[in-house]
């Protein structure tokens, strides 16, 4: 959701970007010591948080970071996509992957001194559950058994707690989920799963506004639409113990502001920097210019609903794909910052394979031809890719549209829609007319997550009425497997067989592109795209 | 003039309904659901959505959403975000004081500078001065803003450091002194061009020809009998032009990061918060009404020969 922009700002920026090279880029002495300053404070470009700080009720990027800086949950994962304990001391499944038993480490608190116990997951996660408790991220407890009793398709709550949660002792308790999921573990990563102080389950919205949670920071201030501030909390017991005195989350409604105080030193790192940016950041910043993989995946999916694309033979579809010369299109319009995908599944997650989508992912116009034409060629030789206008997507979709039209002779153009909101509305209804753009960041680091969650046949993130049964027999089987490893590998076979149905047509992995300040230094991303902020060192003033 | 203020002020209130009803049926018929919207690109969760309409009032016929509001507003209450759940009163609290600021600088910079300008290029017409002046105000005019507000950020934030590029306290009359400067730039062109042809055509007027003939000084001649004169189509754009600054200024408030009106406008408008559009709208409707009246009731004092009764 963060970085809307239109393209008139992208116009702008570009404006600005000339000026900028012609004054030599500033080239700003830093005034700092070298030395770290262990009480500095960071500060980082954000804006206001959609939601009270609740980390059930935030799933958009600016409440996220500040949600992530506030609280530590059981697990998380490292860069390699293996699962890496926090809170929880062990998390362990049955012979099944049905029942999970979960053990805390111990001597952990809250900010407030209340001890962080197996009855603070377990009651944090039952209240949000319930509708009446207005939290957006709710459906993520639905693989737990009684969660439809607490949670109905409609109406109230029939129980206020989900029979799959049993505490068993102090720092014990036991998840018992409807199927087994042998990578159940990477869904207690994600922010639903965290824990809340039982004072804040009494006045949730209080506790909203200034959150009291376990993690390596202490909620200090929210100023609404300016900043937010948390400090560095002494007594925190985890491994990723801050290295800085805390950090100012600042609120910016525009990236390109954001841009212009990161170049003055006057903010010390963004999420991501402006579209506009992406051809100068590097040359602005240098060796302070961050590049680095990020889990998302772009692509353009058929509506499998329309009377196009209803019946089609796959092989139009892989001659199409064949017909993108994603190499060029990367190096021209994205000035290199984007790698050409290979397969259905994002760089950075367990299970990721090169060339899942073979050939079929590699520009061939003399193959695509030949493919579309034995496919009995494209419904009225026209497509169109439906994006929205109001993100800086119309150049790509341009530059796909004319690779097409140039290897094979399909006709093809753009079908822009004014925003996101309105573009998803029509994917909802399923009134895509031809081809819609896509992309996909990583819910958690697992394939399974790019594969059955988006193309199994009737999944909510199934936009393009997808579905083969022999896709979905894999997943199933995926599904079934003993462990995380073995799971995986099965995926891999799932995703494979993509290649004989292309749900979606493949074309790039996103990269975090950021700078940071000459006050700070090591400022990395995670695969998901957020900052690890506990990690950044402070230069003594 | 007491019943020409009255009949002015009733005269308000079908305006003021007209114009509400007007945005919020517009805003309704954009597409996209607000709701549907706080999942992003993930799929919402049709219990929560349900919870979420019937909370704020969106499953209610339009009519009824309509009176429902208008029966809020007239006793203060502006609604709830649907996104966050927050008084909207307090996010019109916030914003507003900070465009009033910003408004108000940039409108005195029209003021004080565009009418000097304007008398300057005015009285010594057709002189170096004059073209200057003219040449200035064509290429403000023609300049789109945001190639000022970039240049100007450019130069006095990251290249000089005179400045923070971006605004980082919205409520420091320092700090906005350059937006309001970059806000203001536009009008300043259209007051001295208004003002100068004004002047230019006032000067060959009898009651100049006079006013020289009595051996007045030129100062008093100019301050008391031409500018007083030659202010009403000034005026008029100024009256009208301190609505447009207050939510107006979405390009500016993006360039230096100002929490205002615009900003706040904007961002309601792409997340489809009918109620924030509404309620905004509103006060701007107000702040325009009650600006014109103003203009018009100056107009009797500039101009003696025009009474209201």
């Amino acid at each position: 959701m963060r970085g809307a922009k239109s393209a008139k700002w992208v116009a702008i920026a570009g404006v600005v970007a000339l000026g900028a090279t012609a004054c030599g880029g500033g080239g700003s002495d830093n005034g700092n010591s070298g030395k770290v300053d262990p009480k500095g404070i960071v500060s980082y470009a954000n804006g206001e948080p959609q939601n009270a700080l609740q980390p059930s009720n935030t799933m958009e990027a600016y409440g996220s970071v500040v949600i992530d800086a506030l609280f530590t949950g059981l697990v998380h994962y490292d860069k390699q996509g293996n699962i890496t304990y926090e809170n929880a001391e062990s998390v362990t499944p049955d012979k099944d992957s049905k029942v999970w038993t979960v053990k805390l480490k111990q001597g952990w608190k809250f900010h407030n001194g209340e001890a962080v116990t197996a009855k603070s997951y377990v009651d944090a996660w039952n209240w949000a559950a319930d509708p009446a408790n207005g939290q957006q991220n709710s459906s993520w407890y639905r693989d737990i058994v009684g969660y439809d009793d607490v949670h109905p398709a409609k109406g109230k709550a029939k129980k206020k707690a989900m029979s799959g949660l049993k505490v068993v002792d102090e720092n014990t308790f036991t998840i018992t989920l409807k199927n087994g999921i042998p990578y159940y573990a990477y869904k207690l990563v994600y922010k639903p799963f965290f824990p809340l102080p039982s004072a804040a389950l009494k006045d949730p919205k209080k506790y909203g506004e200034s959150p009291v949670g376990n993690g390596p920071y202490k909620f200090k201030s929210w100023d609404h639409k300016k900043s937010i501030q948390v400090t560095a909390w002494s007594d925190y017991k985890g491994e990723d113990k801050p290295k800085n005195g805390g950090i100012n989350f600042k609120a910016y409604s525009k990236d390109t502001a954001a841009y212009a105080d990161l170049k003055s030193d006057n903010v010390d790192t963004m999420p991501l920097v402006p579209n506009s940016e992406i051809a100068n950041f590097k040359q602005d910043f240098g060796d302070r210019a961050i590049e680095q993989d990020f889990s998302a995946i772009n692509t353009i999916n058929p509506a499998f609903y329309t009377k196009q694309w209803k019946d089609i033979d796959v092989k139009v579809l892989q001659g199409l794909s064949m017909a993108i010369d994603r190499d060029t299109i990367a190096k021209t319009v994205f000035h290199g910052t984007r790698e050409s995908a290979t397969g259905w599944v994002a760089k950075g997650v367990k299970g990721w394979t090169k060339d899942a989508c073979g050939e079929y992912c590699k520009f061939d116009p003399k193959k695509a031809k030949a493919a579309i034409k034995a496919g009995g060629g494209v419904p009225g030789n026209k497509i169109s890719i439906q994006y929205n206008a109001d993100q800086p997507h119309k150049d790509w979709v341009v530059a796909v549209c004319n690779s097409i039209t140039k290897s094979t002779g399909v006709q093809c153009v753009g079908d822009p829609v004014t925003d996101f909101a309105a573009d998803t509305e029509i994917r909802d209804q399923k009134k895509v007319k031809s081809i819609y753009r896509s992309g996909w960041v990583l819910d958690y680091p697992f394939n399974g997550n790019f594969l059955a969650d988006l193309y199994g046949t009737g999944v909510d993130g199934n936009k393009g009425g997808f579905s083969d049964k022999k896709f979905d027999a894999l997943t199933a089987k995926a599904d079934k497997a003993k462990t995380i490893e073995e799971s995986a590998k099965l995926y891999q076979e799932a995703e494979k067989e993509l290649q004989n149905s292309f749900p979606g047509i493949p074309l790039w992995y996103n990269k975090t592109l950021s700078a940071h300040s000459n006050n700070v230094k090591n400022v990395e991303f995670d695969q998901a795209g957020d900052p690890i902020l506990s990690e950044v060192q402070v230069f003594e003033k | 003039m007491g019943r020409y203020v009255a009949r002015r002020l009733l005269q308000m209130i079908p305006v003021f309904i007209g114009t509400t009803l007007l945005i919020f049926l517009m805003v309704n018929v954009l597409p996209g659901d607000p709701v549907r919207a706080l999942w992003g690109d993930k799929p919402p969760d049709p219990a929560q959505v349900a919870q979420i309409r019937h909370d704020r009032g969106l499953d209610l016929p339009l009519w009824q959403q309509y009176l429902h509001y208008m029966g809020g507003l007239l006793q203060g209450d502006f609604g709830k975000t649907i996104a966050g759940n927050r008084p909207i009163l307090d996010e019109i609290k916030q914003a507003f004081p900070v465009s009033m600021r910003l408004a108000v600088m940039a409108w005195t910079f029209e003021l004080v500078i565009g009418i000097a300008l304007g008398v300057l290029a005015g009285v010594k017409r057709s002189r170096l001065v004059d073209n200057t002046v003219t040449l200035f105000t064509l290429l403000v005019i023609s300049v789109p803003i945001f190639v000022f507000g970039l240049f100007l950020q450019l130069i006095f934030g990251n290249e000089l450091g005179w400045v923070t590029p971006t605004v980082q306290d919205s409520e420091n009359f320092q700090q906005l002194l350059l937006p309001a400067l970059v806000l203001g730039l536009v009008g300043l062109a259209y007051v001295a061009r208004l003002s100068r042809t004004s002047i230019a055509e006032n000067r060959q007027a009898d009651y100049m020809r006079t006013a020289v003939a009595k051996g007045l000084p030129r100062h008093r001649i100019i301050t008391r009998h031409l500018l007083r004169n030659s202010l009403i189509p000034v005026v008029t754009y100024l009256g009208t032009d301190i609505g447009t600054l207050m939510g107006g200024a979405v390009i500016t408030e993006g360039i230096f990061n100002v929490t205002g009106v615009g900003n706040l406008l904007f961002d309601a408008l792409g997340n489809r918060e009918g109620a924030v559009i509404v309620g905004i709208v509103t006060v701007l409707v107000l702040v325009y009404l009650l600006a014109s009246l103003v203009v018009d009731l100056l107009y009797a004092v500039l101009d003696p020969r025009i009474r209201y009764a």
